[in-house]
């Protein structure tokens, strides 16, 4: 089958019927993105499908042809990006099993909103669970990408 | 890790297709819509249908329309776009905030309002892994013979877990199905049963199409949820209600309550409400009359006892954000 991921065609060995997480982590290699739960509660498995977050342990990778798939290494293009950065900087990321689901939600959050304050950061990562952080240091990096993507200070 | 047990996928472009395959593939064949309510359920083991087929490429079940004075809305539309329509938060206001209540974001990207409507019944001692279930003894509703909530119980009562239920139920919606008979129309009032093992009326070769919510003036609604975390967790309490008002008085007032058992309950109290000016309604006696209507059994999370002093608490609020009774 066909998949599109982080912007390359991909021909993969792989059944529509596999869900779509162990496609990616297997036959694709992209082990970034990490099971969990594997039932949809802890969201460490958040990729973006057309733009929007999703979990990939519930998505059969036959609903996934035809759309755009982001993962975590699609992020970071020879170094990492200001939001992972900023993840780094700020204390968001500590054991790191949640990290590239937080990224993805977060990503997803900061481009269709460019300046996020701390009740729309809440929401976009509320389907995310973190037991290391507490979460304010996530909010935080999140909240300091964005003056990063806006151009401001690091 | 929870492997998915092994089966074929079919994505039809038509409605006619997907019939087709209902009907060529026999019993053994489920129907998947965003799939995160089926797919975790596959994974425990409490279904294993040799056929799937999805309802995401066929483009007449995705939509929201309005058509004169009836808002309606596509099966396969998603909690996230319901919940932010503008007909929708304007004039049917408890469905978007029962759809916005629906898991995390994620859950509402790929979930559809006609998954949500045919959400399978939950319980404490049914949403678990095989092992789970296996160790602890089957149950009536899968595998076994009893049933653990109610003692010597002969009826599965898993509770009616969907957040958009209650909601539609109060907004008085119909549902729009189709089947190898063809269409038909039902009130949602006659669309869930008190069965546990299958708590709607849809014959399994049915497909549901669309929700049509009628849209009247001078109506407002509001959706309440108790639930312990503000994100990802289902209702252990859902309640909805509706008014209907002119001139400062109530022409009708409806609240209904999901969460309970396998069928959603319409509060007959509320009909105290008719007639009365806006002030005047007697808040505090219909939240008493819902509390005693309402019996929520040991079957999810969350203590009987306690969920049932919730339902007084949730009618107060939603009858007080209707603008009903003293201030
Ligand atoms: C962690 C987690 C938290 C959740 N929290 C909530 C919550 O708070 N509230 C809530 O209500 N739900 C919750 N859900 C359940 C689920 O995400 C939603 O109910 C969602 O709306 C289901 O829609 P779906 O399209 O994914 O359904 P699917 O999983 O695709 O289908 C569900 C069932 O409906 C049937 N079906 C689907 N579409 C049709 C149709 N058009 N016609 C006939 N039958 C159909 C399927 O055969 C299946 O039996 C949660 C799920 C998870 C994993
Ligand atoms: S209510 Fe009883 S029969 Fe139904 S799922 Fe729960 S334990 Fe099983
Ligand atoms: S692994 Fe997908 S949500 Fe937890
Ligand atoms: S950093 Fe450990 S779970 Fe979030």
């Amino acid at each position: 089958m066909k998949l599109q991921v982080n912007g390359v065609m991909h021909e993969v060995e792989a059944s529509p019927t596999a869900r779509l997480l162990d496609v990616l982590r297997g036959p694709l290699g992209l082990t970034g993105t990490k099971e969990g739960c594997g039932e949809g509660e802890c969201g460490s498995c958040t990729i973006l499908l057309d733009g929007l977050p999703v979990n990939a342990c519930l998505v059969l990778a036959g609903q996934a042809e035809g759309a755009e798939i982001l993962t975590v290494e699609g992020l970071a293009a020879g170094q990492l990006a200001p939001l992972q950065q900023c993840f780094v900087d700020d204390g968001g990321a500590q054991c790191g099993i949640c990290t590239p689901g937080m990224l993805i939600a977060a990503e997803a959050l900061l481009r269709r909103n460019k300046a996020p304050d701390d009740a729309e950061i809440r929401e976009a990562i509320a389907g995310n669970i973190c037991r290391c952080t507490g979460y304010q240091r996530i909010v935080d990096a999140i909240k300091h990408a964005a003056v990063v993507r806006a151009g401001g200070a690091s | 890790m929870l492997p998915l047990p092994s089966f074929a996928l079919y994505a039809p472009t038509t409605l006619d297709d997907a019939l087709a395959l209902l009907r060529d593939h026999g019993p053994d064949t489920t129907l998947i819509a965003g799939g995160t309510d089926l797919l975790p359920n596959m994974k425990h083991g409490l279904l294993a249908p040799r056929h799937l087929v999805s309802l995401a490429q066929i483009p007449a079940l995705r939509g929201v329309w309005v058509e004169g004075d009836v808002l309606r809305l596509g099966a396969m539309t998603n909690l996230e776009t319901v919940a932010a329509h503008e007909v929708v938060l304007t004039r049917a206001a408890a469905l978007a905030e029962a759809a916005l209540s629906v898991g995390g974001p994620h859950h509402r990207r790929m979930g559809t309002l006609g998954g949500n409507l045919c959400l399978d019944t939950r319980c404490r001692y049914f949403n678990q892994t095989y092992f789970w279930r296996e160790a602890l003894g089957f149950c009536l509703k899968k595998d076994g013979t009893k049933c653990h909530v109610v003692e010597g119980g002969q009826r599965c009562v898993a509770a009616a877990s969907n957040d958009t239920a209650a909601a539609l139920l109060a907004l008085e919606a119909t549902i729009e199905l189709v089947g190898p008979d063809g269409a038909r129309s039902l009130p949602i009032r006659d669309f869930y049963t008190a069965d546990g093992i299958a708590n709607t009326t849809r014959a399994p070769q049915e497909i549901v199409v669309a929700v049509r919510v009628p849209l009247r003036p001078a109506r407002a609604s509001v959706y309440e949820k108790l639930r312990r975390r503000a994100a990802i967790d289902f209702p252990m309490i859902s309640l909805a209600a509706r008014l209907d008002a002119e001139e400062g008085r109530v022409n009708a007032l409806e609240i209904a309550v999901s969460a309970l058992a396998a069928r959603p309950r319409m509060i007959r109290a509320a009909s105290q409400a008719q007639g009365k000016s806006l002030a005047e309604v007697p808040r505090a006696a219909i939240a008493e009359a819902a509390f005693k209507e309402c019996a929520p059994l040991p079957n999810i999370e969350g203590d009987p006892a306690w969920r049932k002093k919730l339902v007084r608490v949730l009618a107060d609020r939603a009858l007080r954000r209707l603008g009903l009774g003293p201030a």
